[in-house]
């Protein structure tokens, strides 16, 4: 095989795909042929790079060029100007006037502070191709444990690592693998919770799509561990891709006889099924999952007992996030010690961010716990985009809370996120800016986990509407100040009396945020008015006569003639006709239009 | 209703095949009902009835399994689907303006069908392209970081097909 000088990485994540990456993949292959440097160059599609907002992505190596917002048109050029002549091509580069020096992506302020663990091979290599993954050291750790390793050693490098579960608790994951261990029982079952169900989180996905091997190893190193010779893979049926990507890495792990019958001629067995979710965010509970992994509803049940000794199908179980276990292979690689440096006292390692909302750079962000939330929204995510001020920041999606300006400089690890009334969560990290509304924000959250309550137990079914209610009331000016103490009663009877996490955490966005911005809640209710701009019931909009030059664009867009006024005079806007739509604001170029 | 026999459903034989490899393994229903799903592009009833019969389960709990899903469709959607995400990043960013004016422009609500059996639309969580918010997905193709005045071009790809 002739021997490459030159690669090309095209991002094959979900954002960049939906901008067409696929095509951008085939139009450099195709012009790579034609070119003539079809043997100096291979093109690869890789899993996500996180540089989200900037995509689609392009990559050359040896020279690093960072090449953004590429469309399929572009090929060409690379190849020619690039690949052909060895010439970079400035206009798609990231930082155009950094281009002398060239845009290395460690230099990039969106890579500097971060420290890929988890996603080291996303956006590297090739994840519908083993070798690649071998290539980067893939299934040395489960051949270590196989042959070198005995169970309890495992887990004693684990506890030595210090890992705690990605997936919103917490919990240390060598005391779950050591208490399934421990249960004396012939089947024993490994479960992958892919379920990711934070809505405006995307963290699990892109580590599926991007390293699917590094989980199948995991699994198979946790089989081993506690005795369990099969597994199962839970993950949204809404991600094809990944579920797609998972099982031409099964087959192919399977081909290279790391998955299945007689692991590495060692007699170990063990293998891998996938199940899909069907929509319901209540599965990512662990009970309700088990359940849904039997074919049933997926309702929650009482814990105890734990998973760990009676989940699927009533054996014992190890179940773990997607983050979790795909940070097991470079444990047992690099050692506990290695992984324990990471991080702070309380939490190790690293955490994968999908960093959303108002901000500048959205994307992937990978951060060693400990990082400060300043860090993360600031220098990672380039702050607010369009002059707009920093509002707050919600972690822990529907289950979590906010954290506000005063709070940017605290590192974010479990302890503290816990002490300002959020919580780590999966990784969803959601920015807001001025124009965003609180109680709408959390009216928006309690929405949602009313929608996805089981309806099994009434302190969440009927609490969580409740509240939803109460809300929705002060959002359009009908509340009262008895409300607040209304809302606080009603969340800590559901925070107290529900069967699962679910209902135990809905109340959290509301608690926070009526914490943290309790005057904006009494503007609602008080003065009837939402300091955000954002409450369609309690704004009005106004033209401002020393900006108005009477263009006359808002009263010919306002779908309900609202607007009146001579061409080149003062126009004014009739409330009574008014419905609030914002296309007068939207259109106005003079900013002649405001809202109160 | 008319009463229409089972046998007026078939299913194809990729989806018969299916079942047979998933019969024996514990838990099979929900990754039958998604083949089905896949296969008409909802669940229709006899199609539920078929798998009851086949697959030796009663059809109420085929429909208590259906019914607590929300991935599972009981209802034909149109021939594009349009799903408007509404998960957190896309919501802040104008997700329900965007869900709102496709609903009047096409008069209908989520969850419902055009006259002409055209355009669905549907609300989803995110579709994990967060970056680009906000999202509308209409079979394949993603349409990201959009307004509302992009609505009318991108439904017209559609109509005239
Ligand atoms: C309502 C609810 C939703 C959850 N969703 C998820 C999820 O989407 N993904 C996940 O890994 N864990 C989720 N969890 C946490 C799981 O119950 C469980 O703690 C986790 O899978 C354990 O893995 P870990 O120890 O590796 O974190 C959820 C919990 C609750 C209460
Ligand atoms: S707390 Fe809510 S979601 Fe959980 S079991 Fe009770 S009703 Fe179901
Ligand atoms: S919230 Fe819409 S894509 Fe993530």
């Amino acid at each position: 095989m002739a021997a490459f000088t030159n690669f090309i990485l095209v991002c094959g994540g979900t954002a960049c795909e939906s901008s067409k990456s696929d095509k951008i993949y085939k139009n450099l292959m195709h012009e790579c042929e034609s070119q003539g440097v079809r043997d100096k160059v291979q093109v690869v599609k890789t899993g996500c790079f996180g540089f989200c907002e900037q995509g689609p992505i392009v990559k050359v190596l040896p020279e690093e060029s960072f090449y953004v917002q590429v469309t399929p048109e572009d090929a060409k050029e690379i190849v020619s100007e690039h690949l052909v002549k060895g010439r970079e091509v400035t206009r798609l580069l990231y930082d155009k006037a950094e281009s002398k020096k060239r845009a290395q992506i460690d230099e990039m302020d969106f890579y500097q502070k971060q420290v890929r663990v988890v996603l080291r091979n996303c956006g590297v290599i090739n994840p519908e191709d083993i070798n690649e993954y071998l290539g980067r050291d893939g299934y040395v750790a489960l051949e270590k444990a196989l042959f070198e390793m005995k169970p309890d050693d495992i887990i004693e490098e684990l506890k030595t690592a210090g890992l705690r579960g990605r997936g919103g608790a917490g919990f240390p994951t060598w005391m779950k693998w050591n208490f399934t261990k421990k249960v004396e029982d012939d089947q024993k079952y490994i479960v992958c919770n892919a379920d990711e169900g934070d809505p405006g989180a995307y963290m699990d996905r892109s580590t599926l799509e991007g390293d699917p091997h590094s989980i199948l190893e995991a699994m198979t190193i946790a089989g081993y561990t506690v005795g369990a010779n099969f597994g199962y893979i839970y993950i949204r049926a809404e991600y094809p891709l990944a579920i797609n990507r998972l099982k031409i890495a099964m087959n192919q792990a399977r081909e290279y006889g790391l998955l299945g019958d007689n692991i590495l001629d060692t007699g170990f067995n063990f293998d891998i099924e996938i199940r899909l979710g069907a929509g319901a965010f209540v599965c990512g509970e662990e009970t309700a999952l088990l359940r849904s992994i039997e074919g049933e509803r997926g309702m929650p049940t009482p814990r105890p007992p734990f998973p760990a000794t009676k989940g699927v199908f009533g054996q014992p179980t190890v179940i773990n996030n997607v983050e979790t276990w795909a940070n097991i292979p470079i444990i047992l690689m690099k050692g506990g010690e290695w992984f324990s440096k990471i991080g702070t006292e309380d939490s190790k390692g690293t955490k994968v961010f999908a960093l959303t909302g108002k901000i500048r750079n959205s994307g992937l962000v990978e951060v060693p716990m400990g990082t400060t939330l300043r860090e993360i929204v600031f220098d990672i995510g380039g702050g607010i985009p369009n002059g707009k001020e920093f509002k707050a920041v919600q972690t822990g999606g529907p289950s979590g809370g906010v954290i506000t300006k005063d709070y940017l400089d605290t590192p974010i690890d479990y302890v503290h996120l816990q002490e300002l009334g959020s919580i780590m969560g999966s990784g969803g990290m959601i920015v807001m800016d001025e124009d965003d509304c609180m109680v709408d924000v959390s009216k928006f959250y309690l929405g949602f986990t009313v929608d996805e309550s089981c309806g099994k137990c009434a302190p969440c079914r009927v609490g969580g509407r409740t509240l939803y209610n109460i809300l929705e009331r002060i959002t359009e000016g009908e509340g009262e100040m008895e409300d607040l103490d209304r809302i606080k009663s009603i969340a800590q009877a559901t925070q107290k009396a529900s069967l699962c996490g679910l209902g135990q955490t809905a109340p959290n966005p509301i608690i926070s945020t009526i914490t943290y911005f309790e005057d904006e809640y009494k503007a609602h209710i008080k003065d009837k008015r939402c300091p955000a701009g954002h409450c369609k019931k309690l704004i009005t909009y106004h033209i401002l006569p020393d900006k108005c030059i009477g263009c006359g664009l808002c009263a010919r867009r306002c779908p309900t003639n609202a607007i009146s006024g001579e061409i080149r005079q003062l126009h004014t806007i009739d409330q009574e006709l008014c419905i609030k739509c914002g296309e007068c604001y939207n259109v106005c170029k003079f900013d002649a239009v405001y809202v109160r | 209703m008319a009463v229409k026999s089972d046998a007026e459903i078939t299913f194809s034989q990729e989806l018969l095949d299916h079942m047979e490899t998933w019969r024996e393994k514990p838990g099979n229903l929900i990754m039958i009902l998604h083949k089905v799903q896949e296969e008409f592009g909802f669940i229709p009833r006899e199609a539920a009835k078929k798998v009851a019969k086949i697959m030796n389960v009663p059809l109420a709990k085929i429909y208590g399994v259906i019914t607590f899903y929300h991935y599972f469709k009981l209802n034909k959607p149109g021939k594009y689907n349009i799903q408007v995400c509404m998960g957190t990043a896309c919501y802040l960013k104008g997700g329900e303006d965007i869900l709102n004016e496709l609903e009047s422009v096409l008069g209908i609500g989520v969850n419902q069908v055009t006259t002409d059996g055209q355009f669905s639309i549907e609300a989803v969580r995110c579709v994990g392209a967060c970056g680009l918010a906000p999202v509308l997905i209409v079979g394949e193709d993603v349409f990201g970081k959009l307004t509302k005045d992009r609505l009318p071009e991108i439904l017209a790809k559609y109509q005239e097909k």
